[in-house]
């Protein structure tokens, strides 16, 4: 692998790429699992799957390549999230009605342009699982661009995103300007998902953001500790992922998501193994 | 202690064509522990709404440390303590230093971030409620009375002057719901906070508060507790219409 990997660069793309996705998915995938958002993060995959099959139809049919679909995808990420909160303040006995319409209508887009752009069928088994191959060094600009956006924003943020996860009311009632921090939140849920697409697929990009913090969600204490142990979970997932699934010859989203169930399962028989200690000690 | 940090004046309001509150007049001044009872959709919550600034009057005024309510924008000097601040998602990994320092959030500002005062800020405030050996547990982990002591400890890390709180002993054991309000009375006493406790319980309002309000869509009476202690159970009902259900240990 280590030749492999100093050898061809779409290797080192991916290899990077998955380090970045590791670390932002699972950080992000923190905040999405305690406001219980995490249907969100499969609506806009699907948005951003249209997007990205607008990007190649787009390439196909005018030759545009200065933009690739993966800049497509991102915008029509955020522009899902924007529609989201839209149509959540429209439905707003039925918040959970958004993700279905959303849902739907990028899988409705997404086959529209894919039969537009024809050919790009082949491709359509990457997207939809991922693939150790699909990241170019362009696209590996911009999802570097988006890394350093999404922590600086949680950094700078993060009091304001805790607070406002923890209790809406109390954060509502000390003045903090909710709607706008959950605005930006959405935002960088949508930046997300796009980056973390071409690695583990459409399908499976909320499990990303989701698997590993349903783990460490059992063993943490506090906030801090769980989004420690999510990016850790995460990283060893896409790694482990990555390795696998290039000598296995399966799409990475498969073995990035076995991986972190596996984790989820340990964690989750470690934790009964432990309190079943602590009682016996306890009677003893 | 004479100076009133809340006076309302000839409040009224009304959702859609409902009443709640009919020209409603009340001071609190600095160091009462005013106890605000009343029966249900008797207006309670719309007061402390408009309180806490999330509805604005429609009629009368309300001015908070002399200054119209409208205007006010320092909400750090207002605390709150809500019946539903228990209700929160138990399975949260938050420990309790992280919860109490959301109290700070607000007051610290954006783009900044905790500094050493602040957290000695939160370590006293949990030092206060007596829950410091429970710093690093998970707050789903610690019983409901625990829990609304941490929550009171969020609402007074800010320093507040005045502190609201709702229904706060709503679910929690009898034992736990004596030790809070001693809690209540020590934070009053020697802490200087303002209190206004808002509850369906007569009787142990009457035990620890020293004024009393009585509110059902008018202010029915206002008062030191002593003469509230003089009204006759008669009167009492009527205050309350029909709604039987009042807890009160009155003699």
């Amino acid at each position: 692998m280590l030749s492999h990997f100093l050898q061809y660069e779409f290797l080192q793309n991916t290899f990077y790429t998955g380090l970045l996705i590791g670390l932002i998915g699972p950080l992000l995938g923190s905040f999405i699992v305690v406001r219980r958002l995490s249907l969100i993060a499969d609506g806009l995959s699907h948005v951003t799957l249209a997007g990205i099959a607008f990007g190649l139809f787009v390439e196909k049919r005018f030759g545009l390549l200065f933009l690739t679909p993966f800049y497509y995808g991102t915008a029509f990420s955020v522009i899902g999230a924007i529609l989201i909160e839209r149509l959540r303040s429209v439905y707003h006995a039925f918040q959970e009605l958004a993700i279905p319409i959303i849902l739907s209508a990028g899988v409705g887009l997404s086959v529209i342009f894919i039969s537009l752009a024809e050919g790009f069928n082949n491709d359509l088994y990457n997207y939809l699982f991922g693939s150790v191959s699909a990241v170019s060094r362009n696209d590996f600009y911009g999802i570097l661009i988006i890394a350093f956006i999404v922590v600086s924003v949680l950094i700078i943020f993060y009091k304001e995103l805790f607070m406002l996860s923890f209790d809406e009311e109390h954060a509502k009632v000390s003045g903090i300007h909710s709607e706008r921090i959950h605005f930006l939140f959405i935002v960088l849920t949508a930046l997300v998902i796009s980056a973390s697409i071409r690695i583990v697929g459409v399908l499976l990009v909320s499990a990303l953001m989701t698997l590993p913090v349903a783990a460490s969600i059992r063993i943490a204490r506090g906030f801090k500790q769980t989004i420690i142990y999510s990016i850790v979970f995460g990283e060893i997932s896409v790694i482990g992922g990555l390795i696998s699934g290039y000598y296995l010859e399966i799409p990475p989203g498969g073995t990035i998501v076995m991986i972190s169930i596996l984790i989820l399962l340990l964690t989750m028989s470690g934790k009964k193994l432990w309190l079943n200690m602590k009682r016996k000690k306890a009677i003893l | 202690m004479n100076v009133p940090i809340v006076e309302i004046k000839n409040l009224s309001y009304a959702y859609e064509d409902k009443i709640a509150l009919n020209d409603i007049n009340l001071d609190i001044h600095e160091g009462a522990f005013l106890g605000l009872i009343g029966p249900n959709g008797g207006g309670k919550t719309t007061l402390i709404k408009l309180l806490l600034g999330l509805i604005t009057p429609q009629q009368g005024s309300i001015r908070v440390f002399g200054q119209d309510i409208k205007q006010f924008k320092d909400a750090n000097k207002i605390g709150f303590v809500s019946q539903k601040s228990n209700a929160f998602n138990r399975g949260f990994p938050a420990t309790v230093k992280e919860v109490v320092a959301t109290g700070l959030t607000a007051k610290v500002g954006y783009f900044k971030f905790f500094t050493k005062k602040d957290h000695q800020k939160v370590i006293e405030a949990i030092e206060t409620v007596g829950m410091s050996e429970y710093i690093n547990q998970n707050i789903g982990d610690l019983s409901g009375g625990q829990q609304q002591r941490i929550f009171i400890a969020r609402a007074i890390v800010s320093d507040p002057k005045l502190l609201i709180l709702d229904e706060p002993t709503v679910g929690i054991d009898t034992e736990h719901v004596q030790r809070f309000y001693q809690l209540l009375n020590k934070l009053n006493q020697e802490n200087k906070i303002t209190l206004l406790l808002v509850s369906h319980d007569i009787g142990t309002v009457t035990k620890y508060a020293n004024g009393v309000a009585c509110l059902n869509k008018v202010m029915h009476f206002h008062g030191g507790t002593n003469e509230f202690e003089n009204i006759s159970d008669q009167q009492l009902s009527q205050f309350y219409g029909h709604d039987l259900n009042l807890v009160t240990h009155h003699h």
